[in-house]
């Protein structure tokens, strides 16, 4: 079992819990925290490093480093993991968060607990992330949820009872759908008969799911995964949450976390069920076009830097299942690029909102001004941030919204067109939040006097913000590495089930 | 008559043995080695426990008294998970029972519940209704005058009057179904009932006697609408004996129904208890569920927490199949580790300040961290929340629920209503996380160490929860069991 590269990925957070079990004081904490987060971006690269040069020597497989261990036999559950390109740029994206995560929570009080249930959280997101066993990957999907409880409760600020519980509720009301989906999966994987499994890839390869079923657990495992990709009209949880959150805690849910919708969206719902996405996609189309764009004015008329950043996550994340909802490849390959994008970036907003807060003790938009003389730095990389995320080439958002629009084009009908065009609306408006919040916040004048004496960012701040605005500019700069990474692991069998490409 | 079919009952044998010792050990010894009473008591029944798991003596399958008793290893199985949840019972009850007011009638105590035990073996473990009424009065009527166990406080009482009553009334309702199945069937044998029904047509009377005996059960296992009695009797109950009754009692009549609906009213599944039972199911857990968010009685809040978990025990019922009973029986073992580990920690505050409600528990966490997190694994494991054992269960459960060929809408249906309720269930389960790690306090619980045996208790019931689901063996074993 331990032979298989992936395992450690549950295997290390599984370690720095127990080491963090032990620790005496603060720096001993802060050891654990940056050495396991350090040991897991290495084991990603070093993974990701490995995969290129597998698929360079001409391995095919759908997916790598596969390994399977029978857990409970008479459900033919079993703890099996394998990794493509897309859960590979996932398990990344996760490390890196998790790294920058760790530095921007240097201070919190109660640290040896904090990072107990953080790490518990990235157990889930890991697991999640290498399974390929529906079981399994539910379980991980539960594990990363609960935590955000006490997260939010106990470390959160503002109507944190109220965010923390709507968020957890609404989050496992999801996952209530989600279970009956993939039970239901489960009993219909594979044709009379022969055995029943769990196993996503041999599910797909049985395609034994009758067109009536598909119809009635297609949207119960969408919607599921949905909530957490924080579709309309699910969204909700989203901007209470993220707003109550510590900076870390939103760094790593709306970075990582809201991420495990969209995949779970393609790697269960779509991959597993096509017919069905086909016909049933255009329901989820409509709402998540309203996402996209109701997430982006609703962005505009806030004051709260924090909801901003909320909201224009609902938008960004309704972007990436609007484009698996395309259902072509060039679309698809843009809500990969967009997850990883949005993660990045929205990691980047939440954590210089953190350190703003951290400073000023107000996140109100019209209580703070003329920031980029107080704190030159922080200020610099909220431009960066908030260029990303309006679009500006060469950085990772423009490079994730032209793919999913060029990929959504090529629909000719006039529904997907409409769609499109609103979606595409919606970069506008998200231009007019982020300079709105530029020009007040940065440039005007200076509103209270206090705010003068502030200092700018230390040197972990300085390290966590520059490593996110690195990998930022990394995707904005080399799209094709990612593209192909991604691209390169579409399985070919799912496109024709749908009769594309 | 052959003697030697009473070695078939060696569990209840063993049982007996257990009692009569230490009924003999509370008669005859001194006063100052009564002191020792519950620790040999639970030597005992640990060395019985123990005796059931490992000796295969214990496990094979028998009948006596002409078929009116029989035994199975899958009724060994069940009798050995109910003989460690009550061993835990006892372990907690132990300090209790040293306190002052209890000292006197200790022995009583541990006497009565093994009598009540024994009850419950031959409910689950008869094949003829003659002796099944027979274990359902010896487990009823002990219980009774254990909920009674307080003497000084006129909630005990209360409580006790509240369950004699229901008790007997339940067993009224129970032996009027059972007379008209007589009637009907013109036999009291499981498997003769279950052939006379084959052969003869479905008619009112049947029916009507099926609901009676349902009727009869949802009071034992505190169904909706059957559940009133359920809350006075855990608030007014000592809190070892509430949690004797919400673990092992409800365990046993859960198994115990199912024994008799698949054996003797199998025939009629389809045509008249399964819409009985899904209508129980729905009710149970709902109403449960909605009464339990209001609660600030943390005996109260368990009581109506138990009742929505009984309605997930009756689910597994529903399937109809192997994978079913395993997934009760695998149920209940995860039900008795959570919420013993619940009433561990209710138990130990009591014992320690006397306070009981969900307010005096904020801040908890910042004074006695391992209660806490103890009571938070409970709630998580209660909720079903993964890596807990209690996620395992549910899942199993449902997964059960689902299996066989043309399982309908009606099931997916039943098992979404259920699955939503999980989220009701798990709101306030968070209140009481809540409570502990959110809240503060100015006058929180004051740090004290839980004596030695109620640790112990809670430590077994940790790593139960822990355990029992990630180390996939218990649940394999169950299965076999029952294949």
């Amino acid at each position: 079992m331990f032979s298989n590269i992936l395992i450690y990925f549950v295997v290390i957070p599984v370690v720095m819990l127990g080491a963090l079990a032990l620790c005496r004081d603060i720096k001993q904490i802060r050891a654990v925290a940056v050495t396991g987060s350090v040991a897991l971006t290495a084991l990603s690269v070093w993974l990701l490093v490995e995969y290129l040069s597998l698929r360079a020597a001409g391995e095919t497989a759908e997916m790598l480093f596969m390994g399977s261990w029978s857990w409970f036999t008479p459900l033919n559950i079993n703890l099996a993991v394998g990794v493509d390109g897309i859960s590979i740029a996932m398990l990344l994206l996760s490390s890196i968060i998790l790294f920058t995560g760790s530095f921007a929570s240097w201070e919190i009080p109660q640290p040896k607990e904090f990072f107990l249930w953080l790490i518990l959280l990235s157990t889930g997101v890991y697991g999640f992330f290498i399974s390929i066993d529906l079981f399994t990957m539910f379980m991980f999907y539960e594990v990363a949820l609960i935590p955000m409880y006490l997260l939010i409760g106990v470390w959160g600020s503002g109507n944190k009872n109220y965010s923390a519980m709507k968020l957890t509720l609404m989050l496992m009301g999801g996952s209530a759908f989600l279970m009956l989906g993939l039970i239901g999966i489960y009993y219909h994987s594979a044709p009379a008969g022969q055995p029943l499994t769990w196993n996503i890839l041999e599910i797909a390869k049985n395609d034994a799911i009758s067109h009536g079923w598909q119809t009635f657990l297609f949207p119960m495992t969408f919607v599921g995964f949905g909530v957490l990709g924080a579709m309309f009209p699910f969204h909700t949880w989203s901007p209470d949450g993220h707003a109550s959150a510590p900076t870390a805690v939103s760094m790593l849910h709306a970075g990582v976390l809201m991420k495990l919708g969209g995949y779970g969206c393609f790697r269960v719902a779509i991959f597993l069920m096509p017919q069905a996405a086909n016909e049933l996609a255009w329901i989820f189309l409509i709402l998540t076009g309203i996402s996209v764009v109701y997430g982006a004015f609703s962005a505009c008329v806030q004051n709260d830097l924090k909801y901003i950043n909320a909201y224009s996550s609902v938008s960004h994340c309704g972007l990436v299942l609007f484009a698996i909802l395309m259902l072509n490849t060039t679309a698809m390959t843009g809500a990969i690029m967009q997850m990883l994008s949005h993660g990045l970036m929205t990691a980047l907003f939440f954590a210089l909102i953190g350190m703003i807060y951290g400073r000023t003790h107000t996140r109100d938009i019209r209580e703070m001004g003329g920031l980029m003389q107080i704190m030159p730095y922080l200020s610099v990389c909220y431009v960066i941030a908030g260029m990303a995320s309006l679009g500006l080439p060469g950085l990772s958002g423009f490079v994730a919204e032209m793919t999913i629009f060029v990929g959504s084009f090529e629909h000719a009908d006039l529904f997907h067109r409409c769609f499109t065009i609103a979606a595409c609306c919606s970069i506008v408006i998200t231009a007019v939040y982020i300079l709105r919040v530029v020009g007040k916040l940065l440039y005007g004048p200076v509103q209270d006097d206090h705010h003068r004496s502030l200092t700018d960012a230390t040197w972990w701040e300085r390290l966590s913000t520059a490593t996110l605005i690195v990998c930022v500019a990394a995707i904005g700069c080399f799209p094709n590495f990612f593209a192909d990474l991604i691209r390169f692991t579409f399985s070919p069998e799912i496109f024709t089930v749908l009769g594309m490409n | 008559m052959d003697y030697s079919q009473f070695l078939a009952m060696k569990q209840e044998i063993g049982l007996l043995i257990v009692f009569l010792l230490v009924f003999l050990y509370d008669t005859f010894f001194s006063k100052k080695a009564q002191g020792a009473l519950p620790v040999v008591t639970c030597v005992l029944f640990a060395l019985l426990t123990l005796f059931g798991f490992i000796c295969p003596c214990m496990k094979e399958s028998a009948t006596a008294f002409g078929g009116m008793y029989f035994t199975s290893p899958v009724l060994a199985a069940i009798k050995n998970i109910l003989n460690v949840g009550a061993l835990i019972v006892m372990i907690q009850a132990v300090n209790w029972a040293d306190s002052d007011f209890i000292k006197v009638r200790r022995g009583e105590f541990y006497e009565l519940m093994l009598l009540t035990l024994f009850g419950m073996y031959l409910m689950m473990s008869s094949n003829h209704f003659l002796v099944f009424v027979i274990g359902l009065e010896t487990a009823s009527l002990p219980l009774a005058a254990m909920v009674a166990f307080n003497k000084n406080h006129f909630e005990s009482h209360e409580a006790a009057v509240k369950y004699l009553l229901t008790a007997v009334f339940s067993s009224a309702i129970m032996l009027m179904g059972l007379s008209l199945v007589y009637a009907t069937a013109g036999t009291l044998y499981y498997d003769g009932i279950f052939i006379a029904m084959l052969y003869s047509d479905i008619n009112v009377m049947v029916i009507v006697a099926l609901a009676f005996v349902i009727a009869g059960f949802g009071f034992k296992l505190s169904l909706v609408p059957f559940h009133l009695w359920t809350a006075d009797v855990y608030q007014g109950a000592p809190t070892p004996v509430t949690s004797y009754l919400s673990v092992i009692s409800k365990g046993s009549a859960a198994f115990a129904f199912l024994v008799v609906l698949t054996q003797a009213f199998g025939f009629l599944y389809a045509d008249a208890w399964e819409w009985m039972l899904y209508a129980l199911i729905i009710l149970t857990i709902t109403v449960g569920n909605l009464f339990a968010m209001r609660q600030r009685n943390m005996k109260r809040f368990l009581a109506f927490s138990s009742i929505s978990q009984a309605g997930y025990i009756m689910l597994a019922i529903v399937g109809l199949n192997e994978m079913g009973v395993s997934a009760l029986m695998f149920y209940v073992l995860v039900y008795i580790f959570s919420n013993l580990a619940a009433f561990g920690v209710i138990g130990s505050i009591e014992h320690a300040t006397g306070k009981v409600d969900m307010d005096d528990y904020n801040g908890l966490y910042k004074t006695n961290p391992r209660l806490a997190v103890t009571m938070m694994l409970a709630m998580f494991s209660l909720a079903g929340i993964p890596p807990f054992a209690g996620f395992f269960s549910k899942f199993f459960v449902f997964t059960s629920a689902l299996s066989g060929p043309g399982v309908g809408a009606a099931l997916y249906v039943l098992v979404l209503i259920a699955l939503i309720n999980t989220i009701i269930s798990l709101y306030y389960y968070l209140l009481v996380v809540k409570a502990m790690f959110i809240n503060d306090s100015e006058t929180p619980i004051a740090t004290f160490r839980s004596a030695c045996a109620q640790r112990l208790g809670m430590w077994v019931c940790t790593a139960g929860i822990i355990g029992l689901g990630i180390v996939s063996y218990f649940y394999d074993y169950l299965l076999t069991v029952v294949e």
